[in-house]
């Protein structure tokens, strides 16, 4: 599949990324290798086949509705880089 | 001139779950905690942690969607549904797009009298987002991750409703049945249940829909009708005016009565929903979901009929008892501990849609047990306390939940039928009130019932009113 410069640039946005000229051209060249790659099972004929999710086949792995976890606000918010009243501090943001 | 329009209106309904833990963690989802003190590493999107699915989500997203008349998706996943925000630390959401839990239901609604089916499209189990508090001291944003992962369900409607009357009387319908289910209290004002109302209109007789908008941020019944004709308006000035209205998300200002098109959560609405490869499929077996129907409780229909034919009591009243999850169980729990069903439902019809009226509260939040209420019912038949001081006595059981046996004993409140001590006082109010007697005397018989205030007043409300009246009339 041909990644244009369109596409490329919708990603960015999507990630949220801001690239150089230069990483566009890789990032170009990456995503087609890769899409080529996955790309050879589009030779094989799908129909009927369920969509697989996972790999393996495991189902129905839950947990009882009890509370384990206790207050850890101290560690939680060591990994924040700004933080303010036991809150994690970020850019005003609007709804 | 203008035009016929018809309103189009469907919902999507997200509803928190009554659960004591989180969709993904053991992290409490009580509500009011400080700030990201309750939380972990799986709620708050660290590198490395897993989520494991709360049963009890299951459980409940099934119960609803058994009671809300849907097929239950018996091979469901999780998928991931991608944007950043800043209330979403994993910079997805866990939702469920391709294989939702429950789907084609519908509930029957009334109004006016006519009953209707309202389509629903699907239920899906997901996780609520964290809230964003704006700082005006560092004009940032300051997140807490409490709610973050904290169960929903979203109920979308198909879009069969034509008019606010109908949109309020499907919500109804939703919150009573999963408040009866015990699956959330479903609180509009507290965000436990929230709506946001997709609105199209078309000119009557027309096949195709008009282009529709989402409104939100609808936090009262009557914030959702009022920003129905608002937008119902808004659109067909847009049409008469010969313009397009334009597919966009709405919010609602309750204060300014006016809604405004929001900035979108992201430059492109582009989710790139996949299977979520952390959570693996829920296979629910036919024994699973007949435990679940099993288990189903008595609805809020059923019940208002059962009232209606076992206690005899009349549909207005049985309405208003049922009509709040609250009132029917302590009605039904008071008649448990043997009173009499019409006194029971009067004393909740009568004085405590009073106090709650009189308080501004919600017949939810009311606290007082059955017991104390069965307690003072049985006061009032054996006839130990007159019907005003019985009054006095809930009022204090409403606030305080106050035993009225020992209440009614400590403050001297049990009704004097002692004959010498009624008669010693009505002597002194006949002496007290010449002008009284001689109109009473002279045929004026509505003067003896201000000589009973007196002797009420006197006795501090505790006599015995027969009695009273009775030694009165003897003794004129």
């Amino acid at each position: 599949m041909q990644i244009t410069d369109e596409i490329i640039d919708y990603v960015g946005i999507l990630a949220k990324l801001e690239l150089s000229d230069e990483e566009k051209e890789q990032a170009k060249k990456d995503m087609t290798n890769m899409l080529d790659y996955v790309g050879k099972l589009n030779e094989l004929d799908t129909d009927g086949v369920e969509p697989m999710s996972h790999t393996f086949s495991v189902h129905n792995v839950f947990r009882e509705d009890v509370v384990v976890n206790g207050d850890d606000r101290e560690n939680m918010l060591a990994n924040a880089p700004e933080k303010k009243d036991g809150a994690y501090k970020v850019p005003r943001t609007f709804d | 001139m203008e035009k016929a329009y018809e309103t189009v209106i469907g919902l999507e309904v997200h509803v928190e779950l009554a659960t004591k833990t989180k969709i993904f963690c053991g992290c409490s989802t009580e509500f009011g905690g400080a700030p990201n003190t309750h939380t972990c590493p799986v709620c708050t999107g660290m590198p490395g942690s897993l989520p494991v699915l709360n049963k009890e989500v299951v459980n409940k997203a099934i119960a609803v969607g058994l009671a809300t008349n849907c097929t239950i998706t018996q091979n469901c996943k999780f998928d991931r549904k991608n944007y950043f925000y800043p209330d979403n630390p994993q910079n997805y959401q866990i939702s469920q797009l391709y294989y939702p839990i429950c789907r084609n239901g519908k509930v029957e609604i009334e109004v006016d009298g006519k009953k209707k089916w309202i389509g629903i499209h699907e239920i899906h189990m997901e996780e609520d987002a964290g809230k964003l508090i704006h700082d005006p001291y560092t004009d940032s944003s300051l997140v807490d991750f409490n709610r973050s992962g904290v169960p929903l369900i979203e109920i979308v409607s198909e879009p069969d409703m034509r008019s606010a009357e109908e949109v309020i009387a499907y919500l109804d319908k939703l919150r009573m049945t999963i408040q009866y289910l015990g699956a959330s209290d479903c609180k509009l004002n507290e965000g436990s249940m929230r709506a946001d109302v997709n609105l199209s209109i078309r000119e009557v007789g027309a096949e195709e829909f008009g282009t529709r908008t989402e409104m939100k941020n609808l936090n009262s019944f009557k914030a959702i009708a009022r920003a129905i004709e608002n937008e119902r308006e808004r659109q067909i000035d847009i049409l008469e005016a010969g313009e397009k209205v334009v597919q966009e998300t709405r919010r609602w200002d309750d204060n300014k009565e006016y809604s405004y098109a929001m900035r979108s959560k992201e430059d492109a609405q582009d989710y790139r929903y996949f299977p979520d490869p952390d959570l693996v499929p829920i296979i629910i077996s036919d024994e699973w979901l007949e435990d679940i129907r099993a288990k189903q409780p008595e609805f809020r229909d059923e019940k208002k009929a059962r009232y209606q034919e076992e206690y005899g009591l009349p549909e207005y009243d049985a309405d208003i008892l049922t009509g709040t999850k609250k009132l029917a169980d302590i009605f039904e729990e008071t008649i448990a501990l043997d009173a009499n069903p019409k006194k029971v439902s009067n004393w909740l019809m009568v004085e405590t849609m009073r106090i709650v009226k009189e308080k501004e509260m919600d017949a939810d939040d009311i606290t007082f047990s059955a017991t104390n209420l069965a307690k003072l019912i049985k006061l009032t038949d054996s006839q130990a306390i007159n019907s005003t001081v019985a009054k006095e006595v809930f009022e204090k059981i409403f606030d305080e939940d106050i035993d009225p046996d020992k209440y009614v004993e400590e403050k001297g409140l049990k009704t004097v039928n002692d004959e010498g001590a009624l008669r010693t006082t009505i002597e002194q109010v006949i002496a007290d009130n010449p002008q009284s007697v001689e109109d009473y005397r002279n045929g004026k018989e509505k003067a003896i019932g201000f000589l009973v205030g007196q002797t009420m007043k006197a006795m501090k409300g505790k006599a015995n009113p027969g009695m009273v009246n009775q030694i009165l009339k003897e003794l004129l």
